[in-house]
């Protein structure tokens, strides 16, 4: 009886881990299927690199939105990376275990806000704050980094935790034991031994950036056109398929399978690259 | 025990299935979003009055409202156009009502009253300070739609010749447009105008007010229609729920909450 059971839960398992699986092929088929016949048709270079935007007179190029998403996602690393790693170095080296038991769940809970909350606060907060004080329409690509930057902030920091904590023991020990300060083992000794995983971390973080969608909407104005200075509106890729959805027939509906096509591509680079860093770790050891 | 927790998910499943049986008649509207809290509205009043039927209000934009109809995804498309695209040709429409387009300011903002053709300036980014409409000397944050929109296809129609502003911010319904409006002094907008409230303020054009009776009196331009898409040959059911639209009773609602009656 007990065998029996034992096979019924393995096949069972196996299914369900095949399921996970295979909704990830579905998707990735069902994009590039509905994406790629247009990107053939109108010209891959003309698609990426015109800037011209108007889906009414037939045309598409997304070459704005590439680069707006590329900034928003620079600027969101520029606030998020230096904070998140040094977040992580202070809850590691200089305050108590106990002391972080508490706050990194805290920090973790972040993950746990929806994006439309963020957005939300961006519109009600951040933007007022940057048009009467910076100047602008406020909903602009620095108020899309910031909320992005801390938003982001989960990811580096649990992940910069773990790969911190993973440095052993004897190492600090060493460092300390030859007069180093804490701070000089943490910037000589457990930064540089802790390295490719705080680069896995921001390179996930930036997956996050670039596919978050619903706060980046809310907050970054969306208007389509390259960026002259940080404080003006900018549109991202995926808040221009999520914009036009809802109205998109026939040529501009594929166009927008296309735009997300060029995401799928982008994010699968970021992703291989986070874990080919990770194994890279891996293997030195 | 565990068995018995299977069972009872078993049939908690099949209590919660249970009512997708279909005895029904059942009729779906799809489309425009600046019609579905009306559409939602008459299709209770509707459903009160016949109890046997069943209406289903779903949203989605007006292209949606074309290609549901178009399909037979939902019996009744909705669309809020001046002019309906060519695909629309084989379905008939039916005015249902009219929407005024109100061009709404920030209330801090003095100026009360522009032309057909500053808005369009405005829009095309030629005007780019209120100084040259008569206000106080501040940026124009342009405020408009996501291309394909019912509201903003019609706005470019009717005031014509607008190649809108890079510059322009877009937002995706008229609920955002208004609650960019109501935090920038610098910001113009249009919206649908059973959406205005006292946090944002309706300029007039050409001196005309955006009111009931300036549109009805057809004085007020900015005006679309809101059409009802069907197949050609509605069954009974589509019809009974179109007529009871088109009847006193069903514009009179059309009318409480902030529409134009079709006439």
């Amino acid at each position: 009886m007990p065998v029996t059971s034992e096979k019924i839960m393995q096949r069972l398992l196996t299914a369900v881990a095949f399921s996970a699986l295979s909704a990830l092929l579905l998707i990735a088929v069902f994009i590039i299927s509905q994406g790629l016949p247009f990107i053939f048709r109108y010209g891959l270079r003309e698609f990426l690199f015109s800037s011209q935007w108007n889906p009414q007179a037939g045309k598409f190029g997304i070459f704005p939105m590439v680069v707006s998403t590329l900034w928003v996602t620079l600027g969101a690393m520029a606030i998020g990376a230096p904070l998140g790693v040094a977040g992580a170095v202070f809850l590691t080296e200089f305050v108590p275990r106990s002391v972080m038991s508490v706050i990194k769940p805290a920090i973790e809970l972040l993950a746990g806000i929806p994006s439309v909350v963020y957005g939300f606060i961006g519109v009600m907060v951040l933007a007022p704050l940057i048009r009467d004080h910076l100047g602008g329409p406020g909903l602009s690509l620095l108020a899309g980094s910031i909320i992005l930057g801390i938003m982001i902030l989960p990811t580096i920091i649990s992940i910069s935790i773990d790969s911190i904590m993973a440095v052993p023991r004897s190492y600090r020990e060493g460092s300390l034991a030859l007069g180093a300060t804490v701070w000089q083992t943490v910037r000589m000794v457990t930064l540089p031994a802790a390295r490719s995983g705080i680069a896995a971390s921001i390179i996930l973080a930036m997956g996050r950036a670039i596919g978050e969608t619903m706060a980046v909407i809310m907050v970054t104005g969306n208007s389509v056109k390259i960026p002259g200075s940080a404080l003006e509106p900018v549109r991202t890729l995926t808040a221009n398929i999520a914009l036009e959805m809802g109205y998109a027939t026939g040529m501009h509906r594929q166009a927008l399978f296309a735009t997300g096509v060029v995401l799928f591509v982008v994010i699968m680079i970021l992703n291989f690259s986070a874990s080919y860093v990770m194994r890279q770790r891996k293997a030195r050891r | 025990m565990k068995k018995k927790t299977l069972y009872l998910l078993l049939s908690a499943a099949l209590v919660f299935t249970a009512g997708c049986g279909k005895n029904k008649q059942s009729i779906t509207l799809a489309g425009s979003t600046a019609f579905q809290p009306f559409a939602e509205k008459l299709a209770e009043q509707y459903m009160t009055a016949n109890p046997g039927a069943s209406i289903t209000v779903q949203g989605g934009g007006s292209a949606v409202g074309i290609q549901s109809a178009l399909s037979g995804a939902a019996q009744i498309g909705m669309a809020d156009l001046v002019n309906l695209p060519p695909e629309a040709r084989e379905l008939s429409a039916t005015i249902v009502a009219r929407d005024g387009i109100a061009v709404v300011i920030n209330p801090a903002n003095k100026v009360n009253d522009l032309t057909i053709d500053q808005l369009r300036d405005i829009f095309n980014g030629k005007i780019k300070n209120w100084k040259a409409v008569g206000g106080v000397d501040k940026d124009i944050t342009v405020v408009s739609r996501e291309a394909g929109s019912g509201t903003r296809t019609s706005f470019e129609e009717i005031v014509t010749g607008i190649d809108l502003s890079g510059n322009a911010l877009i937002q995706d319904s008229n609920g955002t447009i208004r609650e960019t409006v109501a935090n920038d002094a610098g910001a113009i907008g249009y919206l649908s105008h059973g959406l205005l409230n006292e946090k944002i303020k309706a300029v007039l054009l050409d001196g005309q007010e955006c009111t009931t009776e300036k549109i009805m009196a057809q004085k007020y331009k900015l005006v679309r229609p809101i059409f009802l898409l069907t197949k050609a040959q509605p069954g009974a059911e589509v019809q009974s729920l179109i007529d009871y639209i088109l009847s006193a009773e069903g514009q009179q609602t059309i009318q409480q909450n902030g529409l134009i009656p079709a006439k």
